[in-house]
């Protein structure tokens, strides 16, 4: 802006700046250091990494929470079961999400709007809630089963909840207006007149899709499953709430060890390494997030 | 798009498929708050029962309190630091910092919240041990969700300065406007629908919050989420539909609000 001067434009920057730097940056960094200390019963309830003794500082530091990870199975599966979970989610919101997307964008007028309007909605709405809702559908004395028993369908209730498939639809439910969006943007941003020339030149729909179009929208569908993965990754209410005995995700096995056993430094360290897995696509989505702004 | 007429039954059927999915469960949440059984499953005739036991339900209408109180703040925290984020990320293309900045503005938005909630008690602990402050409850919830508000309140500034013609400031002070008038009569009111957009965002995201707010507060605080989650474990209650039916009515008011707003100065922008 002009006219404000310096002292002006450093109050600008370096008020949001200390901020994030303070709540953001500042607690990752507690994070790790909390990952090295040892678990104590106390408050707080881990040793300091640095103690002021007769003979000067003393530093403690400690990689056994990280050796706990490799050696118990346990936190290995979980990473890898989030991974697996997400991914499949992923794949699962791109084969719906994308034809929605589609659809949408060949849509005219207010209707698009509206629609675009219907997709966003349940983003603003309690997450919390939609996962809930899933509860009394699936319940084994739910409205599915129910309905299946009363057509005469099934004589035994599914076993539809707190098992993986519950688990997948809830991600993939939650998760889907996610996909729809990055996508309808790559598609309402097409030249229509390369498909135009495509259709001129003879070419049939189904080619025209997966060689001119496909091709097109690999940013939004970049986009979209960034926006996807790496919160599914991390995620927690799912796997609490439809999850069973058997779904281990890392987001969940973070809590139980914050929550029930109260082990602050394995917490950190299960959060450092989740951080790691998770750093490459974020610096993707971050770039994909910029440059979607620069365009 | 092409506009052949070949795919309109395909694409209605995908609209009508994919819609349901996703309104399906709602609409089921709705309809079951209404009924008069205590069973889910079993629809005994329609009746506002839940609504009068849930108005007579101590625990949720402080736990509402709370999470309004908290979603208030942080909004409005969220708001100010955001919009000058915002600005600060679309006006100045240099300045010292600017990378791990946008960093810190972005990744925010991605990182798990286990991950957040984890970080920020263990700040606050660390800070309570070294100078005895912040005791944890309502303060520490309400930085919480504006540290992550502001974030995405600065995206939508952003957006809204990158598609905002700087023509008209720069005539403005062309024509001897002082920089704080620009600001409040040209600036501030041309980036309106963000503004308004970020705040109803972050308010809803602070209403919404249920992981970080369990991490960060203290035995004293209880949000609405928090209350709904303890209840949900115990298993489906229609209660808790009857309050999930009152909170979806009022979050479609503020987006229908938000969006009908934002279309509003859109038509007026192109028709200007």
């Amino acid at each position: 802006m002009i006219g404000i001067g310096r002292f002006g434009r450093m109050l600008l920057i370096g008020v949001p700046f200390f901020w994030l730097a303070l709540f953001f940056l500042l607690p990752l960094w507690i994070v790790v250091k909390i990952s090295l200390a040892e678990s104590v019963i106390g408050i707080p309830p881990y040793t300091p990494l640095v103690t002021h003794g007769v003979s000067g500082l003393k530093f403690h530091a400690t990689l056994a929470n990280f050796a706990l990870l490799v050696h118990d199975q346990l936190y290995l599966r979980a990473y890898f079961g989030s991974l697996g979970n997400a991914a499949v989610a992923t794949v699962l919101c791109l084969l719906l999400g994308y034809p929605i997307a589609y659809a949408i964008a060949r849509t005219r007028g207010r209707r698009r709007q509206v629609l675009l309007f219907l997709v966003m909605l349940p983003f603003w709405t309690s997450f919390l809630i939609r996962v809930y809702a899933w509860i009394a559908i699936l319940a084994p004395n739910g409205i599915l089963n129910e309905l299946l028993t009363g057509l005469g369908l099934i004589s035994e209730p599914l076993p539809l909840l707190n098992n993986q498939f519950s688990v997948e639809l809830g991600l993939v439910y939650s998760y889907l207006p996610f996909m729809i969006l990055p996508v309808y943007g790559s598609l309402s941003a097409l030249d229509e007149s390369l498909l135009e020339a495509a259709a001129d030149l003879g070419a049939r729909p189904v080619p025209v899709f997966f060689e001119v179009i496909l091709p097109l929208t690999v940013p939004g569908i970049a986009a979209g499953s960034l926006l996807v993965l790496i919160p599914a990754i991390g995620e927690f209410v799912i796997p609490d709430l439809l999850g069973g005995p058997d779904t281990l995700m890392i987001g969940k096995v973070l809590w139980d060890e914050f929550f029930n056993n109260r082990d602050w430094p394995v917490a950190s360290a299960v959060a450092v390494v989740l951080v790691a897995v998770l750093a490459i696509p974020i610096l993707f989505a971050q770039r994909f997030l910029e440059r979607s702004r620069i365009a | 798009m092409s506009s052949t007429r070949t795919g309109g039954g395909f694409r209605i059927a995908v609209l009508l498929l994919g819609f349901a999915f996703l309104y399906a469960p709602i609409g089921l949440l709705v309809l079951y708050s209404f009924n008069a059984s205590r069973l889910v499953t079993v629809w005994a005739g329609f009746s506002t029962r839940w609504y009068g036991e849930l108005a007579r339900n101590e625990g949720f209408r402080a736990a509402a309190l709370t999470s309004f109180e908290v979603a208030t703040f942080a909004a409005t925290i969220a708001l100010v630091l955001g919009t000058l984020a915002g600005f600060s990320m679309s006006r100045f293309s240099r300045f010292r910092g600017r990378t791990i900045f946008g960093f810190a503005l972005l990744a925010p938005l991605v990182v798990p919240e286990v991950i957040l909630g984890l970080s920020l008690l263990l700040l606050f602990v660390s800070c309570e041990n070294w100078i005895g402050w912040p005791s944890r409850g309502i303060p520490t919830i309400t930085v919480a969700h504006a540290m992550f508000g502001a974030c995405f309140v600065s995206v939508l500034v952003r957006a809204q300065l990158a598609g905002f013609d700087r023509a008209l400031e720069e005539a403005a002070l062309d024509l001897g406007a002082r920089p704080s008038t620009v600001l409040v009569r040209i600036t501030l009111p041309g980036i309106s629908p963000a503004l308004i957009s970020g705040w109803l965002l972050a308010f809803t995201l602070s209403l919404d919050d249920l992981v970080v707010a369990s991490f960060v507060t203290g035995p004293s605080a209880t949000t609405l989420p928090m209350a709904v989650f303890s209840s949900v474990r115990l298993g489906v209650s229609p209660e808790v539909n009857a309050l999930a039916t009152l909170f979806l009515g009022l979050v479609f008011v503020l987006v229908a609000l938000a969006f009908w707003l934002t279309a509003r100065e859109e038509r007026r922008r192109h028709t200007a």
